[in-house]
């Protein structure tokens, strides 16, 4: 699913062609009347959307604050800063996506600089790299990983790779759930940051500042990375919207982020509180979203007026 | 006026930004190499042999065939069962509502539901699941003020996973086809109307034979989503509606048999067969229809 909305996002910042159905320009009159049939269509078409879109959210808040008997309650809401173990998988989740986003950046940006100026077959290598990971389902990459550390257990036990072995499964900073989020993570940021990358005219630019004297890491680290900032920012939120909603792995290979602890917590019985952290990861993480969304529209539709 | 130095250049000094080009992608293609291509041939492996430790492992292809037989082939015809059918629900009412959209008389209507959709189409996995199980689960605020559950309503069932994947769904497909919606030019309906041509006549002959590729490449695209989506599923029905991704995960807790981690390697091989096939589909699809509606 995520390699879906990187394609999504971009989209849909194009300005629309003026197809000039907006506008509402008066045509001939058996138009008219064919659109004025047409607009029962819709009507229903966008009701009913609207109501299946907008009912389980509804829904979704009113179980959090009924509580039966007494009606009205804000408990589970105030239940959040009390509950347990909701802190330690939070914090587990953040300190993650940040592992997950800085190791994005130093594998991606000098890729996508590279990538720019460099031949369309070394284009084809990354973009094939980058969209691998799409052909391997989450569940199936997680088999894999379960396999090697069954395999890594049984045979590395006399060896002096172990220790590093469990370090790497260590349960506060688990490095093998790092390195999955970033597989995951890859055909969704390497698209935002190509999609950024292509606005730029990579070579002016580095042709510029070599000009004046800086040498070509610096050029790319003073004068590309600012260039880039936007798109740096999308990769960071959508990756942070991903490795705070990720189950599978985690919940496989028996780690308690986020995600997890909110299934867990529902089944140990502590249910309108989990779904009230539920309902307020979704607005903080759709907040997120849109801001990026009405952001990238801005951003995109700028160039094409000029 | 830049294009002078580019142009004196490149004979120099190209070969050196080749090189330094190439070395800079190669971290990207170790860490993919190491971080997924591991796993992925293990898995590979893992689904061709028997596996006991301290004794070398034997080919067999014993787990592929465990793989297609009994409960697990079940919830692999289960899982493309519910994969299809979502994707085509998702796919005609994806198109009648971006169509909705792209006809509107109102900019701010499109742009909300392209907003909406970008946020909802990454809605998934557990807050999905619970927001459903909160509106229409057995104490779910819908069913307890509808009484649906006497009406033998069910959520945790086929159908009602088919209702909350296309909550991530439709939102997809509104993204992935109003792109083509847009590139469909106002002359050819006016073409067609000129000729005699009804609504639907035009809609016959003209436009969804244009749409075909997107609208193709869009229901293989969400029949991959639906396919690969476990979070959700796991977090609703547990595991009483047969699904491979559900299977795999039983299978790799270990609560079955130290022999169902293999048939789960093979499983996950013939997801990935089957998520292959949907990728060596779509991307010609999608390069078409970027061809046609320019």
């Amino acid at each position: 699913m995520a390699g879906v909305t990187a394609s999504a996002l971009t989209t849909e910042g194009r300005p629309a062609p003026s197809t000039a159905n907006g506008g509402g320009s008066a045509g001939p009159r058996g138009v008219l009347g064919a659109l004025g049939r047409i607009r029962w269509g819709r009507g229903t078409v966008l009701l009913v959307s609207a109501l299946y879109f907008m009912v389980p959210i509804g829904a979704t808040l009113w179980f959090t604050v009924d509580n039966s008997p007494q009606g009205f309650s804000l408990d589970a809401y105030r239940q959040i800063f009390t509950v347990p173990g909701l802190w330690p998988a939070l914090q587990l989740s953040l300190l993650l996506a940040a592992g997950t986003i800085v190791l994005v950046y130093l594998l991606l940006i000098p890729t996508v600089v590279a990538v720019r100026l460099g031949s369309p077959k070394l284009r084809t290598v990354v973009e094939l790299t980058c969209t691998l990971p799409l052909v391997v389902p989450t569940i199936a990459l997680t088999a894999g990983i379960s396999d090697v550390l069954r395999w890594c257990n049984d045979n590395l036990a006399p060896t002096p790779f172990y220790a590093t072995f469990l370090y790497a499964q260590n349960a506060n900073f688990p490095v093998v759930l790092l390195l999955a989020y970033v597989v995951m993570a890859l055909p969704l940021a390497f698209r935002t940051l190509d999609a950024g990358m292509r606005t730029l005219d990579v070579r002016t630019l580095l042709e510029a500042a070599q000009n004046n004297g800086a040498g070509r890491a610096r050029a790319i680290v003073t004068v590309i990375l600012p260039n880039l900032r936007s798109a740096m920012l999308n990769t960071a939120f959508i990756t942070l919207a991903l490795v705070l909603g990720e189950f599978t792995v985690a919940s496989i290979l028996g780690y308690v982020p986020f995600a997890v602890w909110i299934v867990n917590g529902n089944s140990a019985g502590q249910g309108p509180v989990t779904v009230a952290v539920s309902v307020v990861s979704l607005l903080l993480t759709w907040l997120l979203l849109f801001v990026l969304s009405l952001g990238g529209d801005r951003r995109n539709s700028a160039p094409a007026q000029q | 006026m830049s294009t002078a130095p580019l142009s004196a250049t490149p004979a120099r000094r190209r070969p050196k930004g080749a090189a330094a080009g190439r070395l800079a992608v190669v971290p990207l293609l170790l860490f993919v190499a190491v971080s997924f291509g591991v796993p992925a041939l293990a898995m590979a492996y893992g689904a061709f042999t028997t596996y006991n430790p301290g004794k070398p492992s034997q080919y067999t292809m014993g787990n592929l065939t465990a793989s297609l037989q009994g409960g697990y082939l079940d919830a692999l015809i289960g899982s493309v069962k519910l994969s299809a059918l979502s994707a085509l629900i998702a796919v005609v009412a994806g198109l009648l509502l971006a169509q909705a959209v792209v006809t509107s008389r109102f900019a701010l209507l499109r742009k909300a539901v392209l907003s909406a959709s970008g946020v909802l189409a990454n809605f998934g996995g557990v807050p999905l699941a619970f927001a459903f199980i909160a509106t229409l689960g057995n104490a779910g605020v819908l069913t307890t003020k509808l009484h649906l559950d006497q009406h033998g309503w069910s959520l945790y069932s086929f159908n009602g996973l088919v209702l909350v994947y296309l909550y991530f769904l439709i939102p997809l497909m509104v993204l992935s086809v109003i792109p083509s919606l847009d590139g469909l030019r106002r002359q050819w309906r006016e073409a067609a109307q000129n000729n005699g041509a009804t609504a639907w006549q035009y809609w016959r002959h003209v436009a969804l034979p244009v749409l075909a590729p997107s609208l193709l490449g869009g229901f293989v695209l969400l029949f991959g989503s639906a396919f690969a989506a476990y979070a959700t599923a796991a977090a609703m029905v547990g595991a009483t509606v047969p699904l491979v991704t559900l299977q795999i995960a039983t299978a790799l807790s270990g609560n079955v048999s130290a022999d169902a981690t293999n048939v789960a390697l093979a499983m996950s091989l013939d997801m990935v067969v089957i998520a292959t096939l949907v990728m060596v589909i779509y991307i010609p699809l999608q390069r078409r229809s970027a061809r046609w509606l320019v």
